[in-house]
């Protein structure tokens, strides 16, 4: 259920590596935790993150929840599409419901990060 | 954790349960969002059993409770419910209830979940110098609400009271589904609507039986987080939050419910002083201006210094727009005032509407 290209973290964010592009999101644990999504707060095209700092923030009804870049990078785009339809978050997080690409600086950083595998383990380690 | 009688239907069906005030509830089954809207444009069910109740009775039942509260229960003939308060000696809120007269001479309160407790032991120590008898029958009942639209044409099949002719906060005895109940035209979600009392101890026929005549209409299953929101949006209050035991009947704008004429109550000189000499702030709802959720505490500021804090707040999903409540200083409370609220280190303007945000369509 979750893409085996895909590295995950902790803090239940995703990021899908294509060549000089990464894309980030969070994921279906997370969205569901949330609740239906009614604001996305994201960084503008050029920000610099670095890994574990805040993209920004999800609003959902009930709660709001701060994303974090599970790599570092420059922004390229954001999901336009957030703006008019947040509920793709919930509908399709993995996909269509994705929140900003960069440029990663560090290829390297992807190895501290998790695979699917490790990050399905790592949530029926939270259920319990 | 306290459960309801329904949590294994709830369990059933998928509800995402959370902690609330020391019972196990859902907070939501298909999302806030469908919930919300499902009440709004069809119904939803919720089960409310985690509400206290408490049995009045004696021959100075109604001497009692007229001294207790501010509204005039020498109005409620058997069968009527008014809403009203438990105040202090300062005007303020113990907390606010639901008052059924179900006999001359016998009444039934319903109070909030989070003050049941506490709420049971202002009653019985006020109770010391009346000829009343209290009794606290909170885990005797269960108690479910269904509201809507389509509530009327659900319900009917299923129960031998005639509800057409069921005015609003009038009540009646009956059965539903067979399970002996007190049905009121009653409800936190400002919709058309039933609440359903039984001390029946296997009730779980009735929330079956609900859901199943529901289905075609659209009914859905709702939980505590569409019920949050839809009162708001109705603009009704809710204790911890819009009021409490430091904001008094006529600063949360309930100026209607303290009947000053009916006779002395508790905290009646201090709230006719206030109504003549006039108040320092007033509750009002709000409008966000720029893109956001105001939540409860967060600061509010007017001409650039903090004067209160969010008491309710949430993206209202049938109006699609963020709003909430806040006590504000009078000077400030017109409608059309700008303001600001910080949501998270950011300012955003809020400007204060006309209340009830949302008013159901007339028929």
């Amino acid at each position: 259920m979750y893409p085996g290209d895909f590295f995950y973290t902790k803090d239940h964010e995703w990021v899908q590596v294509k060549g000089q592009e990464a894309v980030v999101g969070i994921t279906d644990f997370a969205q569901k935790q949330l609740g239906d999504v009614v604001y996305v707060q994201v960084p503008g095209v050029g920000t610099k993150l670095s890994s574990h700092q805040t993209i920004g923030s999800i609003e959902s009804v009930k709660a709001v929840s701060d994303v974090f870049s599970p790599v570092s990078g420059e922004v390229t785009a954001v999901n336009a599409e957030l703006a008019d339809s947040p509920e793709l978050v919930n509908q399709d997080p993995h996909g269509k419901g994705w929140i900003i690409k960069l440029k990663p600086a560090s290829p390297k950083e992807l190895e501290a990060l998790m695979k699917a595998g490790d990050y399905e383990r790592f949530l029926e380690g939270l259920e319990k | 954790m306290k459960r309801t009688r329904f949590y294994p239907y709830q369990q059933k069906l998928g509800g995402r349960m959370i902690e609330f005030f020391g019972w196990e509830m859902p907070v939501e089954y298909t999302g806030i969002i469908s919930e919300h809207l499902a009440v709004r444009q069809k119904a939803g069910l919720f089960d409310v059993s985690h509400m206290g109740e408490i049995h009045v009775r004696g021959p100075q039942a109604l001497d009692f409770l007229q001294n207790l509260t501010p509204n005039d229960v020498s109005r409620l003939a058997p069968g009527q419910a008014q809403y009203t308060a438990l105040t202090t000696p300062r005007g303020t809120f113990v907390d606010d209830l639901l008052i059924y007269c179900l006999e001359p001479s016998f009444y039934l309160l319903v109070v909030n979940a989070s003050n049941s407790d506490k709420d049971f032991r202002w009653v019985a120590d006020h109770a010391a110098s009346f000829q009343v008898k209290v009794e606290n029958v909170s885990d005797a009942f269960s108690q479910l609400a269904l509201q809507g639209p389509a509530a009327q044409k659900i319900l009917q099949p299923l129960t031998d009271i005639p509800l057409a002719r069921m005015k609003s906060f009038a009540s009646a005895q009956g059965r539903v589904a067979g399970v002996s109940s007190l049905v009121s035209r009653t409800g936190y979600t400002g919709e058309d609507g039933f609440e359903i009392y039984t001390s029946d101890p296997s009730p779980g026929r009735l929330w079956e039986a609900i859901l199943a005549q529901g289905k075609p209409y659209g009914l859905l299953p709702v939980g505590l987080g569409a019920r949050d929101t839809l009162r708001l949006e109705a603009k009704l209050m809710l204790y911890g939050n819009d009021i409490d035991d430091t904001t008094t009947v006529l600063e949360a704008d309930l100026k209607w419910v303290a009947k000053f004429k009916k006779g002395d109550f508790l905290g009646r000189d201090v709230l006719l002083k206030q109504s003549e000499e006039g108040m320092t702030r007033k509750i009002v709802g709000f409008e966000l201006r720029d893109r956001g959720i105001a939540r409860p505490h967060y600061p509010v500021y007017v001409g650039g210094a903090q004067v209160s804090q969010v008491c309710s707040g949430t993206f209202a999903p049938f109006l699609k727009k963020s709003i909430g409540l806040v006590y504000l200083p009078v000077g400030q409370t017109a409608v059309g005032t700008a303001f600001e609220i910080d949501l998270r280190g950011r300012r955003a303007r809020a400007e204060v509407v006309p209340t009830p945000f949302y008013k159901r369509p007339a028929i």
